[in-house]
């Protein structure tokens, strides 16, 4: 049994000694790693969270989810046009953004069903394909046969969008809503979990498993946070820089929930059948090629959501670069988090995100104390990101293989 | 007759058409606009002999079943060293040349060796392993280019520490095969050495292909159950293709950069395998069969589409980066079109 839970969770117990190695090489206060950490949490978390529907669904890392992101950026660019500040800003973004997405998605999934058993080879190359569209709507068109002139977006000679524009009436607007300090966080968190952990302990809905089991990672993060309640409560602790943009986690929090729910209703259960086996959800009556566009669909809509959160928490857009490389980083931290391409969790996505932006944020000065260059490390954290990738994809492929290959002999 | 057009049509594709349409429209623009058909003509050249070796690297790996290798970055590191020793050993012009080539040849192809080993371990999922394992690899490059004992003051920086990110090679082998026996005609510039060197490729690849190796090669691709029935080792021939199209990447990246006039280190390499794939797949390819035909064709339509898009946008309006648009749709785009033609296929 303990073997097993070593060689179960041997990828995170892996990137746990590489982060515990990098924070202490860095040299940095654990309440600064913490602040930075939730900041990158905040920013990037709704896009991991946005990779699992597809994975359940059997389609393997969505790296597509660049073209959600890609829908949010011209939805910013619209609510800068307007000037539309602050939450409401952000609303009609999210709002305008959304049909966009949902557009793409149902356009990703029918390629992805014309290339099943190469969707992620479909997928990376959709994002460079609808990337090089992109440039041509917001280098040539715009200015050109959409009558755009608004010299604060564009480029001088009137054609084509700046390469960065200035979200500062954007900036924090869903940060800044509602903010607490760090130890205040755990007890919110502590009390929300707590109380999942005993909705689902006494619930007597859906007892089909035994619901302590389901019940005890909620009370042990609970416990957690208790934990670092009384030991970040004094005024003394490195802490007290932390502050913890409550709202956000909460949407980061309801998608997850959203997730549990929907692995509870029909559509979820068909998800799962479709990602277990297309013959089989077939002859069960299941739409699968329907049911494929869904997942998609709701990644890239989940996507898009999630690049206006990081957008408006760094406050300016890369027009041609911000959306580049959150599906590597986002898929990357996934993986680290003990995911497979058949199999992801909330609780991975969530391990995932805090070990990979630890990992990020002090490799550059682990880099530089331990080998005299931050550059190093900066290049470190990047090698990671695509070898974990590639090692993962290696490992489900050689497995796919593998059991191809005894279904041939027997 | 009618049938016969319609069949000849489906088989060069729906994408294949616009491409060559799109390209046929261009040339007709640029000559109703003035501009002239000579310089374009002559830089159309240049870039089909400078890239057409990474194309002619898509062909084995597509041969023996293991489709476009999108691991070519792999090979290019490898020349890339190469080209690096030549510049520290202070060597200059064709020694500098075929040195880089010495080296990189043995070096891609023990990487091409293990890559080849990995790739017969992932069989089904070869494009999204060699993609990722080619992307990491550069990035573990990143880290090597600066911990690397390069000594030389043209290639490290001055302060700090590492390579430059782009080492000229004016006065090394910049230009070495282009300038070999080139010679003008009705204001076109051919640069003989660089055609005849990719000619020389493509002669070798041709002759390889009806080879015994090749013949039982394109067994493998064609069907890995009936190789196998015919008592041929399917990894084995798998294994050499991955091998010889590394092989020419690194080969690939030396011509590449004589014409260039610089190394270009880092990030540059991560992006080299997909043009190329694209490239063969213009030319009338698909991931499971390719000829030398393809190659040719491919790389000098992809590349005169490229060479004429820019003038002729550019007169229309005044935009930059409209050249680098072009290549990324229609590459990316065929890519996408092959893709999706493989599954109605199988």
């Amino acid at each position: 049994m303990k073997r097993n839970f070593l060689f179960d969770n041997m990828v995170v117990l892996l990137f746990v000694a590489i982060t515990g190695i990098g924070i202490w090489f860095s040299g940095l206060s654990l309440g600064f790693v913490v602040m930075d950490l939730v900041t990158r949490i905040a920013r990037n978390g709704l896009m991991v969270v946005a990779l699992l529907i597809p994975v359940t669904a059997g389609m393997g890392l969505n790296f597509a989810v660049i073209l959600g992101a890609m829908a949010a950026q011209i939805a910013i660019i619209a609510v800068i046009h307007w000037q539309i500040a602050g939450i409401s800003g952000i609303l009609l973004a999210t709002l305008l953004s959304t049909p966009l997405a949902i557009l793409f998605g149902i356009f990703i999934g029918r390629l992805l069903n014309k290339t099943r058993g190469q969707e992620m080879i479909t997928s990376m190359i959709a994002g460079f394909f609808a990337d090089g569209l992109y440039m041509l709507l917001l280098m040539v068109i715009v200015g050109t046969l959409i009558p755009l002139r608004n010299p604060q977006i564009m480029l001088p000679h009137g054609i084509g969008i700046l390469n960065t524009v200035d979200l500062a009436i954007l900036r924090g607007a869903v940060d800044d809503l509602y903010r607490l300090s760090f130890p205040h966080f755990m007890v919110l968190v502590a009390v929300i979990f707590l109380s999942i952990g005993a909705w689902f302990q006494y619930s007597t809905r859906g007892s089909r498993q035994p619901s302590a089991k389901k019940a005890l990672p909620f009370f042990l993060i609970a416990g957690a946070a208790a934990i670092s309640f009384v030991l970040t409560r004094s005024p003394d602790s490195s802490f007290v820089i932390v502050s913890v943009p409550v709202v956000t986690f909460a949407i980061i929090g309801l998608a997850c929930a959203f997730l549990g729910f929907i692995a509870t209703t029909k559509l979820g259960q068909d998800f799962r059948t479709v990602g277990q086996d297309q013959h089989v959800a077939k002859i069960s009556g299941i739409d699968v090629d329907k049911t494929r566009i869904i997942a998609i669909t709701i990644s890239t809509v989940m996507a898009a959501w999630g690049q206006i959160l990081l957008l408006s928490n760094l406050g300016n857009l890369s027009t041609y670069g911000s959306h580049i490389s959150v599906g590597v980083f986002a898929i990357a931290a996934l993986l680290i988090g003990g995911a497979t391409v058949t199999k992801a969790t909330v609780g991975q996505a969530l391990t995932g995100l805090v070990l990979f932006h630890t990992l990020f944020l002090v490799s550059p000065m682990a880099g530089r104390n331990l080998l005299g260059d931050a550059q190093l490390g900066e290049f470190f954290r990047v090698f990671i990101a695509y070898g974990v990738i590639a090692v993962s994809l290696a490992m489900y492929a050689w497995k796919r293989a593998y059991a191809g290959k005894r279904q041939l002999r027997s | 007759m009618k049938k016969l057009l319609s069949s000849a049509l489906a088989s060069f594709g729906f994408a294949r058409l616009i491409i060559v349409a799109f390209l046929i429209v261009l040339v007709i623009g640029a000559a109703v606009l003035g501009i002239p058909l000579g310089p374009l003509l002559s830089n159309a050249l240049v870039r089909t002999g400078m890239n057409g070796i990474f194309v002619l690297a898509m062909l084995p790996t597509i041969i023996s079943g293991i489709g476009p290798n999108f691991g070519l970055p792999l090979g290019i590191l490898c020349g890339l060293v190469g080209g690096l020793l030549a510049i520290e050993l202070d060597m200059r012009g064709f020694p500098a040349f075929f040195l880089a080539v010495t080296v990189g040849i043995p070096l891609s192809a023990t990487v091409g060796a293990i890559y080849g080993w990995l790739l017969n371990k992932v069989k089904g999922s070869e494009m999204m392993v060699s993609t990722y394992v080619g992307f990491s690899f550069v990035s573990l490059m990143n880290i090597g280019w600066i911990i690397m004992p390069f000594a030389s003051p043209e290639m490290v920086w001055p302060i700090g520490r590492g390579l430059r990110v782009t080492i000229s090679l004016a006065d090394r082998f910049a230009s070495v095969l282009d300038q070999f026996w080139a010679f003008q005609i009705f204001g076109v510039v051919v640069p003989t050495g660089l055609l005849l060197a990719f000619s020389l490729m493509c002669v070798l690849m041709w002759l390889f292909v009806r080879s015994k190796a090749g013949m039982a090669m394109k067994a493998v691709g064609d069907s890995r159950q009936f190789a196998l029935a015919s008592g041929i080792n399917v990894d084995k021939y798998r294994l050499l293709s991955a091998v010889l199209s590394t092989v020419l990447g690194a080969v690939g990246i030396v011509v590449f950069s004589q014409s260039f006039t610089f190394l270009q280190l880092y990030e540059a390499p991560m992006g080299m395998g997909f043009p190329a794939a694209a490239a063969i797949l213009i030319g009338g390819a698909t991931v499971r069969r390719a000829n030398i035909l393809n190659v040719i064709l491919g790389v000098f339509l992809f590349q005169s589409l490229l060479v004429v898009s820019l003038p002729v946008i550019n007169k229309v309006i005044m935009v930059g980066g409209v050249a680098e648009i072009a290549r990324i749709i229609v590459s990316n785009g065929i890519i996408l079109y092959a893709l999706a033609q493989v599954s109605r296929g199988d």
